[in-house]
């Protein structure tokens, strides 16, 4: 065959190209019909690399069948993916953290109904921890295949400070604000916060809304009762915060500290400050980044402490009870089928939960209780296992719980909470507004 | 299109000129002006960026006109704007000035002041910011208590930090155009000036910045509407924090559509913005005159 090119033809296809190349490179891989599945998770070690292990392991053992994998950082993964999927351009398999993110999914019909998979595949459902589920379910339709690990969110410390300064762990809040001037006459910071990133503010939320109120004040809110955050219970933990920043409890320049740079956990394995709040995650962090810091027995690690006078039970934790993983209803046949396949013979297989135990995380399979009595980091992975199936009641993390709007409102707010710009009663009017019904 | 192609009998140098605009006309058209009437369109609906796009009337900007967020966001756009503007204009004068001398060491500094145009602002912005880490930056490795300050973390500051951010970006940008500027005007009037005794204050005050009227405005016509639309930086430096002292109104905009996922009142804003950024543009232009291709040299 012969191709006959005109000088015009060659000009218009010179000039076209780029503006189309431009176009096209302005959305990431979307969808499309052909080719594999694609995947999207946040990155950052030591997790990303046991998420990309376990893509790296299907692909091997089902070479017909491939995923392909794209990382991204977590806070700037939150509005990606909102966007890839408004605009129809979403990964197969969506990596989330379930609640209320994954009901405005729903709602918007984007992604599918994997309950008639589980009925199929019921051992895929059997090996997980039951609790994982919930925040999988919307309506009574599951919507995401429960993943990795569970992450409550722990007090840490390091001994070596305490040792120092010679003073003991809190066991409630009162002992919390008697520490406080006792590391800030050293010139330790009493705790490390990563500010700027305000979900890190809200886990003390989190757990003051519980030990001083129960469960059921949260809860109030997520069932959209009016005025639920002027709650007086709620009102005193929201005060208790505020006391806290007020003297001091929190490191210098708190609300300029990225959580994704790590630098607040520095803070704590240098010695910086004597206490952290954060994930189970940040164990793993800890031990890859702090040298001997973790292996030598620096840091110390309890839940979160009872409030004197309060209705909570101590055992209570919050968190992300799992990752979640959902498929995109907006998928090609062939990609769904691919991802349906990962669900059932790819996600946390048994190379995968030894890489989570390794790295100090306690995978939600169950029947691993003697896999992490072997484990070298034995002892917390059994300090994190024993508060996820011991605890009466699992938070799931606000912002995740909530619709994005009210959560985008909620952060807002917790982060003029800790400025101090803010009075409990602002908080609450302000947060009544969108979240009540 | 049919409008051009109807030009296309008429042969000679001048049927072409219409094609020529044609590659701008089409990029302008396809990113700004469709874009533009999307979102006039999307501020008089409800959608949430996943789900389906409902009209809904004037809901979106009910809800943004009567949020105290709003003026607050426009105040610090419009304190960001003027005290960047007030920082940079002197500042690129007097650097444009130097510049414009024909000395080699002049020429060797005008490249070093250009590096900071080449970064990205996203690179700026994190190096500045690792900079500025109250515990691991600066002032705290160096262990000099002055720069050690809570930068980002207090509302004065980290307002201040932003713009001298921005101004250490651009300023280099803004001397270049001055340095064009003092480099047009004719060699003649400095040497009249010489005759009759003028110094070089003098010469400065009496010849070189009236001479530059234009480009003054060019460049403030610039820096005006460009900090309108400072994101990035903003962005990554503070995110709009502590709170909101450092939340432009485009920082308010991609929060409300991307974090909250409220796309009408983002959508209001965008519109809010672009009748902003059109009536500074405008009111500028009126400021040089109505006569400005007129000659410059007249009356000096």
């Amino acid at each position: 065959m012969e191709i006959h090119l005109s000088r015009r033809t060659l000009l218009g296809l010179a000039a076209g190209v780029p503006v189309s190349a431009a176009l096209a490179a302005c959305g990431s891989s979307g969808p499309g019909t052909g080719g594999g599945a694609t995947y999207w998770y946040l990155n950052g070690q030591p997790q990303e690399g046991v998420r990309a292990g376990a893509v790296d392991a299907f692909n091997k053992a089902h070479p017909e069948e491939q995923i392909k994998d794209t990382t991204f950082q977590n806070d700037a993964y939150k509005t990606k993916i909102k966007t890839a999927i408004g605009a129809g351009r979403a990964p197969t398999v969506i990596w989330g953290w379930g609640g209320g993110t994954l009901r405005s999914y729903v709602k918007a019909g984007q992604v599918e109904d994997l309950t008639p998979f589980f009925d199929e595949h019921p051992e895929a459902k059997k090996r997980l921890l039951p609790s994982s589920f919930d925040a999988a379910t919307v309506d009574g339709k599951i919507y995401a295949m429960p993943g990795e690990t569970v992450q409550p969110i722990i007090l840490y410390y390091n001994r070596k400070v305490f040792d120092r300064v010679g003073v003991e762990p809190p066991k409630s809040w009162d002992d919390i604000m008697a520490l406080v001037p006792r590391f800030n006459a050293k010139g330790i910071a009493p705790f490390a916060l990563g500010g700027q990133s305000r979900w890190t503010n809200m886990m003390w939320l989190e757990f003051l809304f519980d030990r001083i109120g129960g469960p059921e004040v949260f809860q109030a809110v997520i069932d959209g009762e009016k005025n639920a955050w002027s709650n007086p219970r709620a009102i005193t933990a929201l005060t208790k915060v505020q006391e806290l920043v007020e003297a001091d409890g929190f490191i210098k320049g708190f609300s300029s500290i990225t959580a994704d740079s790590n630098a607040d956990q520095a803070l704590l394995y240098t010695g910086r400050a004597a206490m952290m709040l954060h994930g189970a995650w940040s164990y793993g962090i800890q031990q890859a980044r702090g040298g001997d810091f973790v292996p030598g027995g620096g840091l110390g690690y309890m839940n979160f402490p009872p409030v004197e006078g309060g209705k909570g039970d101590p055992g209570n934790t919050v968190g992300n009870p799992a990752q979640y993983l959902s498929l995109s209803s907006k998928a090609g046949s062939e990609q769904k089928k691919t991802a349906r396949e990962f669900f059932a013979k790819g996600v946390l297989q048994d190379a995968e939960v030894k890489k989570w135990i390794d790295n100090g995380s306690v995978p939600i399979r169950l029947g691993t209780e003697k896999l992490l009595a072997a484990a070298k980091n034995a002892e917390f992975l059994q300090f994190t296992y024993d508060i996820a199936t011991k605890a009466e009641v699992f938070v799931q993390s606000w912002d995740q719980a909530l619709s994005p709007t009210a959560a985008e409102t909620l952060l807002d707010n917790i982060v003029k909470l800790f400025q101090l710009s803010v009075s409990p009663k602002q908080f609450a009017d302000n947060l009544n507004a969108v979240t009540g019904t | 299109m049919s409008v051009l192609i109807s030009h296309q009998p008429r042969r000679g140098p001048r049927s072409i000129l219409p094609w020529l605009a044609a590659p701008a006309l089409v990029v302008f058209v396809g990113f700004a002006v469709i874009p533009l009437v999307g979102v006039f369109a999307l501020s008089f609906t409800t959608w949430d960026g996943i789900g389906g796009i409902h009209p809904s009337g004037l809901t979106s900007w009910r809800a943004v006109l009567t949020d105290p967020g709003l003026p607050h966001a426009l105040g610090v756009t419009f304190l960001v704007m003027a005290v960047s503007w007030a920082v940079q204009t002197p500042l690129s004068i007097l650097l444009g000035t130097f510049m414009a001398g024909r000395q080699r060491y002049r020429a060797v500094l005008g490249v070093v002041y250009f590096v900071p145009l080449m970064l990205s602002s996203a690179a700026i912005a994190l190096a500045y910011k690792a900079l500025l880490d109250p515990n691991f930056g600066l002032g705290a490795g160096l262990k000099i208590q002055v720069l050690s300050q809570d930068w980002l973390g207090r509302p004065g500051l980290a307002f201040a930090v932003v713009v001298f951010v921005v101004s250490w970006q651009f300023i280099p940008f803004h001397s270049l155009i001055y340095q064009g500027g003092v480099q047009q005007i004719p060699k003649s009037l400095y040497e009249a000036a010489q005759l009759d005794g003028a110094g070089r204050i003098r010469q400065f005050f009496s010849i070189t910045l009236p001479q530059l009227k234009y480009t003054i405005i060019t460049s403030s016509t610039l820096m005006v509407v460009g900090s309108l639309t400072f994101f990035d930086l903003i962005f990554i430096l503070t995110e709009g924090g502590p709170g909101d002292a450092t939340r432009v109104l485009a920082l308010d905009m991609y929060k409300r559509g991307f974090q909250a996922s409220l796309m009408g009142p983002a959508s209001a804003i965008a519109v809010i913005l672009v009748l902003v950024g059109l009536a500074l543009a405008l009111l500028l232009r009126r400021l040089g005159g109505r006569d400005a291709g007129a000659s410059q040299l007249e009356g000096a």
